[in-house]
């Protein structure tokens, strides 16, 4: 009906906004209200509430005591209620919305003949599964035990969830499957407080007390990973009388120099009376404030990085594969007895090196051939070429034979023939002939040069 | 090689009183450089890429001012810290790779070698090990002149350095004098070895024609230097300061020897 039309019929009809979203939020903090009942209680939208009375009625006089109270409670409150205690929660609720009032359900009924005589609509089905049930002739909650399982579960096998699928409610509702529910957890507000032995009366000594309480409430904050934005102070004074400050914040701190300094300003036209005995801080807003590492990049600012953080960072940004520390390797060719490792890793095992023959500085990552002269094939060059520059051996030493290793490589691999020499100007390099003249492994042995000397 | 004691003010005051209360005649202020000195923290040497001098003779500088450092903290203990050697791709295709047996024997254990693909890399690998405290000292080598290496970039490496009190020596591979704020620049080239004892006929130990060619607190000369095994030697028959050195003229330098070493 339009609100038009309801007008046309009822001029003195009062409106009011339909509030979804307030409806929700005044039934959640009655769910908190209703936790005086039951360590735990659950909402049920729109408009219904489940507490956890499990072992606890006792406390209240009994089960009818119970419901008693709570029907008392509500009706203070301003709230028409109806309640009822059940072994499950279907069935509490089945109750509730349409068994008598005041309904007790114990542990040892017989559930099933009790709640025989209920609509199917106390099954907390959806609307067109209930318009199917009614059509197929099924009204009440005995109706549905009447027939058969197997037609039941036939007929809503497509059925997944437990709103569509009289079964499985069935089965919540006598407590042959469990139900979860989603109980309400109240936000703990953080909360410091300090009970004072003596009552104070001056200023100075407040101010000492608030600093404690600022730096309690800064390590409650920290823990929980928030700063606060609102910050209510109470002071209880010998007399019953509570003096409150309140403080917002722009942003959310936890500095306790800061609330500190603010709250001072808020503190001058309290009238300590007979003394303030009691003083409690709570945040009654707070946000996330992610804990900051601040001082790591400070301190390394100023005292370095450690190797560790240095490589950390060196492979972030250059790739894991850039950073590397050589390591020696068994073997026989020069460029093999070097290997990469991580700098982390320790020194492989290796043989003791043999120090007789001089190693060049560096190592070209591949021999580049030269071009040669020399005065005979198997003796050293006189002259070569080397990325298009002449150099001119003056001195030399060698050969030292590298032979191949025969366990790792082909027969037909040949050997090398290192020289170590200086050139006019001074400069000194790491050459080798590839191979001898007749080794019947090649033709001409070719020259390359392999290391540069410091 | 011969000492003589010259008997004058400098030489009559503790040497700390000297350094510190008359700048005149702190014989580092405007004397020549001399092996054994401390190094700056942000030395430059320029060199061929056809040639392993520039790295031979960075890593003698490097072993000097370690053994300065030892000598000054007194320390028996054995250095442990690690070297680090940045280069960059065409550094490194130029002149090769460090190869571990030809090491000197007390880095070999201790390098860590940082291959960059660009010179901006390089330099952030510089300045990230420059900032770390667990290091002995940094060696950079790059390539040319690259448009990163500016002289903020270089003034940044020279901060960072003193900041942290770790030693950069900087080897820049066929490029030409740019701007730098590296304390010492050298020119380095290769020099004919020294014969050794018994095949004369076979290479010696190396030897490298320093010139340095810019400096905050010596005057440029140029010098033959060798790895002496236990500290950087010059070898007196070319070094000689590319302009006479008026303190040394003028013979007023305190307890120090006119001949290097």
């Amino acid at each position: 009906m339009m609100l038009a039309d309801a007008r046309t019929l009822c001029p003195q009809i009062q409106v009011a906004p339909a509030d979804p979203a307030g409806d929700l939020a005044l039934l959640e903090r009655l769910a908190l209200l209703a936790q005086r009942w039951g360590p735990w209680s659950a909402l049920d939208p729109p408009d219904g509430l489940l507490v956890d009375v499990t072992a606890v009625a006792h406390l209240f006089g009994g089960e009818g005591a119970l419901l008693a109270d709570v029907r008392a409670r509500m009706e203070r409150q301003g709230f028409l209620s109806r309640q009822a205690i059940a072994p499950t929660a279907g069935a509490a609720w089945a109750l509730a919305h349409y068994g008598p009032e005041q309904a007790l359900l114990a542990p040892d009924d017989d559930m099933a003949a009790r709640l025989s005589g209920l609509p199917v609509a106390a099954l907390r089905l959806d609307g067109d599964i209930i318009t199917v049930l009614r059509r197929l002739g099924l009204k009440q909650l005995g109706d549905l035990q009447g027939i058969g399982r197997d037609a039941l579960q036939r007929r809503f096998r497509s059925h997944r969830s437990p709103g569509a699928n009289p079964l499985v409610r069935m089965d919540q509702l006598l407590g042959r499957v469990p139900e979860p529910l989603l109980p309400v957890l109240p936000p703990e507000v953080p909360l410091v407080q300090r009970r004072l032995m003596e009552p104070i009366r001056h200023r100075a000594l407040l101010d000492r007390v608030l600093e404690d309480l600022a730096d309690d409430m800064a390590r409650v904050l920290e823990g929980r990973g928030e700063g606060a934005r609102r910050l209510e102070l109470g002071l209880w004074r010998v007399d019953g009388e509570v003096i409150q400050r309140h403080l917002e914040m722009a942003a959310a701190t936890r500095d306790a120099a800061h609330i500190c300094r603010l709250f001072a300003a808020r503190l001058d036209d309290v009238d300590a009376g007979f003394g303030i005995e009691l003083l409690r801080l709570r945040a009654s807003w707070s946000e996330p404030l992610a804990l900051t590492q601040r001082d790591m990049e400070e301190a390394a600012e100023r005292h370095g990085t450690s190797l560790a953080a240095c490589i950390d960072r060196l492979s972030v940004r250059l790739g894991p594969d850039a950073v590397r520390r050589p390591v020696l390797k068994s073997g026989h060719i020069p460029e093999r007895v070097q290997s990469w490792r991580h700098p982390s890793e320790p020194d492989p095992a290796s043989q003791g090196e043999l120090a007789f023959h001089d190693r060049p500085l560096k190592l070209l990552d591949k021999a580049e051939k030269i071009a040669v002269l020399y005065a005979s094939p198997d003796g050293y060059p006189q002259r070569f070429r080397w990325r298009g520059q002449v150099h001119e051996v003056a001195r030399v030493e060698g050969p030292e034979r590298i032979a191949p290793e025969w366990w790792r490589e082909r027969s037909t691999i040949r050997l090398r023939d290192y020289y170590r020499i200086e050139d006019g100007e001074g400069r000194r390099y790491w050459i080798y002939r590839h191979g001898l003249l007749g080794d019947g492994r090649g033709g001409m042995p070719d020259w390359y040069l392999q290391g540069l000397f410091g | 090689m011969f000492h003589r004691t010259h008997p004058s003010l400098a030489a009559a005051l503790p040497d700390k009183l000297a350094d510190s209360l008359v700048p005149a005649l702190d014989p580092r202020r405007s004397g020549r450089w001399r092996p054994g000195e401390a190094a700056p923290l942000h030395s430059e040497l320029f060199a061929s890429g056809r040639d392993a001098g520039g790295a031979g003779l960075a890593l003698s500088l490097a072993l000097d001012a370690l053994r300065h450092e030892q000598k000054d903290a007194l320390a028996k203990a054995e250095d442990r810290r690690f070297v680090l050697w940045v280069q960059d791709r065409e550094a490194m295709r130029r002149s090769g790779r460090p190869y571990r047996p030809g090491l000197p024997r007390s880095l070999q254990h201790r390098l860590i070698h940082v291959v960059a693909d660009k010179p901006e890399d390089a330099l952030f690998a510089l300045e990230e090990g420059l900032r770390c405290r667990d290091l002995a000292c940094v060696i950079g080598e790059l390539a040319g002149n690259p448009r990163a290496l500016s002289f903020t970039a270089s003034r940044r490496l020279s901060l960072a350095a003193e900041q942290h009190g770790v030693p950069l020596f900087l080897i820049r591979l066929d490029a030409v004098h740019d701007l730098s704020s590296a304390r010492m620049r050298w020119d380095v080239a290769c020099a004919p070895s020294l014969p050794p004892r018994w095949n004369a006929q076979a290479p010696g130990v190396p030897r490298w024609h320093a010139s340095l060619f810019r400096s905050r607190t010596h005057a440029p000369g140029e010098w033959i230097l060798r790895d002496g095994g236990e500290r950087l030697v010059a070898d007196p028959a070319a070094s000689r300061a590319a302009t006479p050195d008026p303190v040394d003229l003028a013979g007023a330098v305190g307890a120090r020897s006119l001949a290097a070493s």
